[in-house]
């Protein structure tokens, strides 16, 4: 070995593993040493460019370089040509930050992906990070929550409810046990964001629920995570035992005298799960089952205990408000809607990944200004936004801006900011199928419009569907099924007890709406 | 004492005793049988009920409702791919049909060797990736019948 060890950034995150970023890792390592060079390879989060990786950034004396796609196969030819000093290569891009996907996003919540260690609490130190919990250790709990009240931030799980105001209430509740819940059981299909930032900068989380059992009065927070979440889980371990020996968590933290333990709990695979009650009831043990409201969880939760529930996001997004000001992150958004989301673009999308922004970007500013369009080079004919609750919304709908209150506008909505990309050949009536079919799988079952609903919903789609290829009878009765099927919509979405059933309706009834032809008899 | 009986009954016990001073550690303590054994095996619930002075049922009745937990035992590579919506998008539903013919298994099903198990998963959060699956814990992006076919050979599955 020769000269100081040079350090490279190979992404741990599941994503850019799942294309092959572990054998890349191995490769770098082994290809270096053979050839006497001494390399220090760092599992970082991912920037989230997805169609790049395995991004691998190189450290310079001019700065981190960064080569995409980087499979282990190419690993020799890089390093002949120089890779562990920045050479030249046809897959050398330079400094990503500097990238259009990147440069042109506002990253607040996402600020460290892809930059840290998630491993390091040094790291995250020296890149402004603790620097919310340093200021909200110095506030009054009462002002802490006023800062999350006054910078407009809402839950970024999907139901968008003020933080601040789940906030206050538990504060405000004269009780000596309390808890921080942290809802990591991120099941919507086409979002990846909480994944993102457990497995990249695993630290926010910490620090977001540290401020928020501060601000409350809780001694214990809960982080849910899902099972399907195996790198996230590692990641989190990692950071919170870091952040305990560290003096972050504990007895006392930060020799402020206030006490803030932390634990992870995994789920089983139950989507359910990620409704606020229903996670409530799995952490304490029992069935998934979702809880009648009132009370609050805020006032009656996890235990019997007042208990803020909070997303991902939505925590990992309380340390900027507090280390800079409520006022600077409400200067972020459009309307009611204040700060920033992190979007996700994912299914049939050439550009894939995680799009940081204030609040107001277009459909269509994302999926071709950022996304380059579909994967398959066809016309995008529908996006589904919010996950499998949320409405698909048909091109000529592409103008409506990414805020919460013109999707809903448009009876559609935001959820936790995925959005699933489909070409023209998607068959809607298929889809509106998938999304009973779903709802049938993942019910609690507690309630009958969501228990029995979805599946009489799966079966209509059966008959609407035959008869769309001309099996079934008449026209008359085949309109009976489709004035059927907008009934059972209004039942599931009026009767059911939570957004499962509620809003399984969303995407049955938006494909119906904007692709009729799709649910048309042949004649 | 019939020693697979046995390997339950202490692998449970220990699960308990890790646990049981934890607020409501039941899923935790499933987690742990799982992880050891690869399933919850039916022995399990009157001990757990037992020692966690819960009903049979309210025991059997958490290990039915989540889809993680397994009442027998899988094969040695448990498959799970995705049916979401994301990965819909991107031909999931023909990688489903692929798979299911390569490996003669519907979801729930493991091959009469003990080898392979699959099952559907409905999100793997790999969605900018797809189409998504998960072997052992492990995830695959971008898959396709010739990659799933790469995959398979290395669990002794050809043709």
């Amino acid at each position: 070995m020769s000269g100081a060890a040079v350090t490279v950034y190979v992404p741990g995150d599941a994503s850019a593993c799942s294309l092959g970023a572990n054998a890349t890792a191995r490769a770098l390592e082994a290809e270096a040493a053979k050839r006497g060079k001494a390399v220090r390879v760092v599992r970082n989060g991912s920037r989230g460019l997805y169609w790049l990786e395995p991004l691998v950034e190189v450290v310079t004396p001019a700065g981190r370089v960064a080569y995409g796609t980087v499979t282990a196969g190419e690993v020799p030819k890089l390093l002949d040509a120089g890779l562990l000093e920045g050479g030249a290569h046809a897959l050398r891009l330079g400094d990503i930050g500097t990238h259009p996907y990147l440069a042109s996003q506002q990253r607040l919540t996402g600020a460290r992906l892809g930059i840290v260690d998630p491993a390091s609490l040094e790291d995250y130190v020296a890149n402004g990070g603790y620097a919310g919990l340093a200021a909200a250790l110095a506030m009054k709990p009462a002002d802490i929550v006023k800062a999350v009240t006054d910078s407009g931030l809402r839950g970024r799980g999907g139901a968008a409810f003020p933080t601040g105001i789940k906030w206050q209430t538990v504060h405000d509740q004269p009780v000596a046990q309390k808890y921080i819940a942290c809802n990591a059981d991120e099941g919507d299909s086409g979002t990846f964001s909480d994944r993102m930032l457990m497995e990249g900068d695993p630290f926010s989380l910490i620090e977001g629920m540290t401020i928020a059992g501060i601000a409350v009065g809780a001694t214990q927070g809960y982080i849910y995570l899902r099972v399907e979440y195996p790198h996230a889980a590692r990641a989190l371990a990692k950071a919170i035992k870091a952040a305990r020996d560290g003096g972050y968590l504990g007895a006392d933290v930060r020799g402020s005298g206030k006490r803030f333990e932390l634990a992870v709990r995994l789920g089983a695979g139950a989507y359910i799960c990620g409704e606020e009650t229903s996670m409530l009831e799995s952490l304490e043990g029992r069935r998934g089952e979702v809880r009648v409201r009132p009370p609050l969880p805020a006032i009656k939760g996890l235990f019997g205990q007042p208990t803020v529930v909070n997303n991902v996001v939505t925590l990992c997004s309380v340390p900027v408000v507090l280390a800079r000001g409520a006022q600077f992150y409400k200067d972020f958004g459009v309307g009611r809607s204040r700060g920033t989301i992190p979007l996700q673009l994912a299914g049939n999308i050439k550009h894939g990944g995680l799009v940081e922004r204030a609040f107001g970007l277009t459909v269509k500013e994302l999926i071709y200004d950022y996304g380059g369009g579909s994967a398959s080079g066809r016309p995008v004919r529908a996006v589904q936004i919010g996950g499998p609750l949320g409405a698909y919304l048909p091109a000529s709908e592409f103008d409506t801006p990414l805020e919460y209150e013109a999707l809903a506008a448009k009876s559609a909505l935001l959820g936790h900011g995925g959005v699933v990309v489909f070409d023209d050949r998607v068959d809607m009536a298929r889809m509106a199928r998938y999304a009973l079919e779903f709802c049938a799988v993942e019910s609690c079952g507690k309630c009958t419009p969501c228990r029995i609903g979805s599946t009489r919903g799966v079966e209509l789609m059966d008959r609407i569907i035959a008869a769309r290829a001309g099996a079934n009878g008449h026209q008359a009765a085949h309109d009976t099924d489709m004035a059927l099927l907008d009934e059972l919509c209004d039942t599931m979405f009026n009767g059911s007890l939570c957004g499962l059933g509620g809003l399984t309706p969303f995407p049955v009834r938006s494909a119906v709406r904007h692709f009729r032809e799709d649910f048309q008899r042949a004649n | 004492m019939n020693t697979e009986a046995e390997k339950i009954r202490r692998c449970v016990a220990a699960a308990v005793q890790k646990f049981a001073g934890e607020p409501g550690p039941l899923l935790e303590i499933l987690h742990a049988i799982q992880d050891e054994l690869g399933f919850v095996p039916a022995d399990a619930v009157p001990q757990l009920a037992d020692a966690l002075n819960l009903s049979r049922a309210e025991v059997h009745g958490v290990i039915s409702f989540y889809h993680h937990f397994r009442e027998h035992a899988p094969g040695r590579y448990v498959v799970q791919l995705c049916r979401a919506e994301a990965c819909q998008s991107m031909n999931a539903k023909a990688l489903e049909e692929y798979v299911r013919g390569k490996l003669r298994l519907n979801f729930g099903e493991t091959t009469p060797d003990g080898r392979i198990t699959l099952e559907p998963v409905y999100c793997l959060g790999n969605c900018a990736c797809a189409p998504a699956l998960m072997v052992n814990g492990e995830l695959h992006g971008r898959v396709t019948p010739e990659k799933f076919g790469e995959l398979a050979k290395e669990w002794g599955v050809f043709a």
